[in-house]
């Protein structure tokens, strides 16, 4: 089953390795993953998209916590959460084409964002299904080039406290 | 106060209590080994012949004193060559700090002469590792890598130093309190957990504890021995519990796993309640995980989240210091009153001596023919030793005799590369166990393959007139290989026979030391004795049955009852 497990870790130099140097060594899934950092400038957050039976993903979650400069380890699937991932498409857009392909965009609410002669450079936004409806739909006019972010997710209502300045105290208090 | 950051190491050193490092010196570290000249008196450098020997050596000291074992190497290959001795400390969970030169800040990344990206390339064998960049940095970084070492699940830390960066000088003071608020160890283990576990044992017919390094490490072998000796529940230890509980005593069922002893292996198979502690249920203990302990409950105690669940599902985890959870269990273990434990374990004590007198795997004594049997050589070591000694092992035969012909009583005398199986491993902490016990026999129980991995250290152990012994199992091949050979790859001997072994008696001379040789069962006795009487490293080389092979023996991945005896 895939799981959505949101990261924080200590915003350092070779932290992101460690986390992905984890996932090889003990040959686990990394589908996606996504780092920024949050409000508070000394952690980073990772979106990690992985998969595997149950088993396998509490490892991934008790390996992760292991890790040093880990600060905290939610898995969002199966909590309230929200998801995105952008895409920017390079589609081929000839004078017969281009209209088609904007009227595709303007369903999904999706932006222009360069033009050229031959192609439009296209942004979307939206979850998994709504990304993957997009590009099928693009896909016969001819897809020059895809780039994904993978996903961010975050979860509804107010647990969120990490990462936004309060974490030392929000981690003493649990 | 100004202080050079070499000044900075070596002052954080001594607020950390280390008052000994191994170490070998190279172009990136001599700003360090300048100002250690002016330390001599308060640290001691034991000066190796090689990396690895050096990390084996800060290893061995580490777990024979419980301490911190220190290194001290240069950049490039000096690290690199720690990688074997990181990755075998990392496996074993011991407290380790390893400094590793680095090439100058302004250099790293360009490919220099002696640049290794050591902190990337040891990633994956430390428990954590540093790149100080700035000499502000240093003695928070020395205090964490400590704290990190020695706390928690124990384990080695590396901290690689750019030479510019301990050149460099800033106001001193070892930072006295210490934040890291993402690493916050669990040590006192959930009461309502342990209170279930207590039901449990309380409940069991057929209880057995397995215990594993975590025992040794958590100094719990006292509270261990109580709690099977109270409530009679026989014990089996993985090979690295050796020592955890006393080998001579009867409810001791010896080593469990692919070399364990038939009882142990029978018990573990039939008992309806495991309890196991510090032990990580790898697969030499386990064998066939779905055939492994089939009708049990089971109670894990760790202090590694991961290691639970992670091989077999348990019943009842534990999270904490093992010390602390057997300290609680025990307590309310006594309060289960009313219960005449030795009597309601009985008919599981008579079954067990019944598989203990079905299969005596105890092994041959001497009158075994002209050949010198190994197994006869360590019960003489530990007849003629009283059992008073620190044995380090090296991998493969020699190792497994070791665990099963010896009986270790107490804990820290037995070291041994458990987890990763490292040959070389035994000299050289043997050297660094003798460096922490002076006065103590340390015997390295090598073969004729191991020794040579890291036979340089020799020179080491006679430069700082260590008196470490080392008993030769000499079998003129790398015994395992062979009997795996033997056994599982229809007798092709393929490259585990030396066509060439060394002179050992010579060598050993050759590098000052003492060597001695035995060729028939009778010489053994005596050149024990002799080797023991001489205040110098001594080579004993035994020459030993060839044929000899380890039983009794799970083949990997099969169950543990269907084991090979003899």
């Amino acid at each position: 089953m895939r799981h959505v497990i949101s990261v924080l870790v200590e915003n350092e130099p070779g932290v992101l390795v460690r986390v992905s140097g984890l996932f090889t060594g003990r040959g686990f899934n990394i589908e996606s993953l996504n780092v920024a950092e949050t409000l508070d400038p000394t952690i980073s957050r990772m979106t990690l998209v992985t998969s595997g039976n149950e088993q396998i993903i509490e490892q991934i979650i008790k390996q992760l916590n292991k890790l040093v400069n880990v600060v905290k380890v939610v898995d969002l699937t199966g909590s309230d959460f929200v998801d995105r991932e952008m895409i920017l498409i390079r589609v081929k857009a000839e004078a017969s084409s281009r209209a088609e392909v904007l009227r595709i965009l303007e369903i999904f609410r999706g932006r222009v964002v360069d033009v050229s002669p031959k192609s439009y450079t296209l942004e979307i936004t939206g979850d998994e299904k709504k990304v993957q409806a997009v590009v099928e739909l693009l896909a016969p006019f001819g897809i020059l080039e895809v780039v994904r972010t993978g996903k961010v997710a975050i979860s509804r209502g107010r647990k969120e406290a990490l990462g936004t300045g309060r974490a030392q105290e929000q981690k003493a208090e649990s | 106060m100004k202080k050079t950051g070499a000044e900075i190491l070596f002052e954080s050193l001594k607020q950390e209590g280390v008052d000994t490092i191994f170490g070998l010196p190279g172009g990136a570290v001599l700003t360090l080994y300048q100002a250690l000249g002016k330390y001599a008196e308060e640290i001691r450098h034991i000066l190796v012949r090689h990396e690895q020997g050096a990390v084996h050596a800060a290893d061995g000291y580490a777990r024979s004193s419980g301490k911190v074992g220190v290194c001290l190497v240069t950049s490039g290959p000096g690290g690199t060559n720690t990688v074997t001795g990181l990755a075998t400390a990392y496996m074993d969970s011991v407290p380790l700090v390893v400094f590793t030169g680095q090439v100058p800040t302004m250099l790293i990344g360009n490919d220099a002469f002696q640049e290794a990206d050591i902190t990337g390339i040891s990633r994956p064998c430390t428990k954590h590792n540093y790149l100080v960049k700035d000499v502000k940095d240093l003695a928070m970084t020395i205090k964490q890598a400590f704290h990190l070492a020695r706390t928690g699940r124990p384990g080695p830390v590396l901290v690689d130093l750019p030479k510019d960066v301990v050149a460099d000088s800033t106001e001193f003071s070892y930072p006295s309190k210490l934040k890291m608020r993402s690493y916050n160890p669990t040590y006192q283990g959930h009461p309502g957990q342990i209170k279930r576990a207590a039901k449990l044992i309380a409940s069991a017919k057929k209880p057995l504890i397995y215990a594993g390094g975590g025992v040794i490490l958590s100094n719990s072998s006292k509270e261990l021995t109580t709690l099977g000796q109270k409530f009679s529940i026989p014990v089996t230890t993985t090979l690295m519990g050796l020592g955890g509980f006393p080998g001579t005593h009867p409810l001791f069922l010896g080593m469990l796993g692919m070399h364990g002893s038939f009882h142990a292996n029978m018990a573990v198979t039939h008992c309806d309640v495991l309890i196991a502690i510090g032990a990580r249920f790898d697969d030499r203990v386990t064998g066939k995980i779905e055939s492994f302990s089939p009708h049990s409950q089971k109670i894990h105690i760790d202090i590694d989240p991961t290691s639970i669940s992670k091989n077999v599902p348990v019943d009842i985890p534990i999270v904490g210091d093992a010390r602390n959870i057997l300290k609680t269990l025990l307590k309310y273990l006594e309060e289960e009153t009313g219960q005449d434990w030795t009597k309601k374990h009985s008919e599981w004590q008579q079954q067990i001596a019944e598989w203990r007198k079905n299969y005596n795997s105890a092994p041959p004594d001497s009158h075994c023919g002209p050949c010198i049997k190994p197994q006869f050589v360590i019960q003489k070591i530990n007849e003629i030793t009283k059992g008073d000694v620190i044995i380090t092992t090296e991998v493969g035969q020699n190792q497994m005799w070791a665990a099963q012909s010896f009986l270790f009583t107490k804990p820290r005398t037995l070291l041994t590369s458990g987890g990763l199986g490292t040959m070389g491993y035994g000299f050289p902490a043997a050297i660094g166990a003798q460096v922490a016990f002076p006065d103590k026999t340390v015997i390295d129980i090598a073969g004729d393959g191991s020794i040579q991995m890291n036979i340089q250290e020799l020179a080491t152990a006679v430069q700082y007139k260590l008196p470490v012994k080392v008993a030769i199992l000499n079998n003129r091949c790398l015994g395992m290989v062979r009997q795996w050979q033997q056994l599982f790859y229809q007798q092709h001997y393929d490259q585990s026979v030396f066509e060439v072994v060394p002179d050992f008696v010579k060598l050993a001379e050759a590098y000052g030391a003492v060597g001695l040789r035995a060729t028939k069962p009778e010489e053994v006795e005596p050149i024990i004795r002799q080797a023991l009487s001489i205040p110098k490293p001594v080579f004993m080389d035994f020459l030993i049955d060839q044929n000899e092979c380890v039983y009794p023996m799970v083949p990997a991945g099969a169950a543990l009852t269907e084991m090979l005896l003899v």
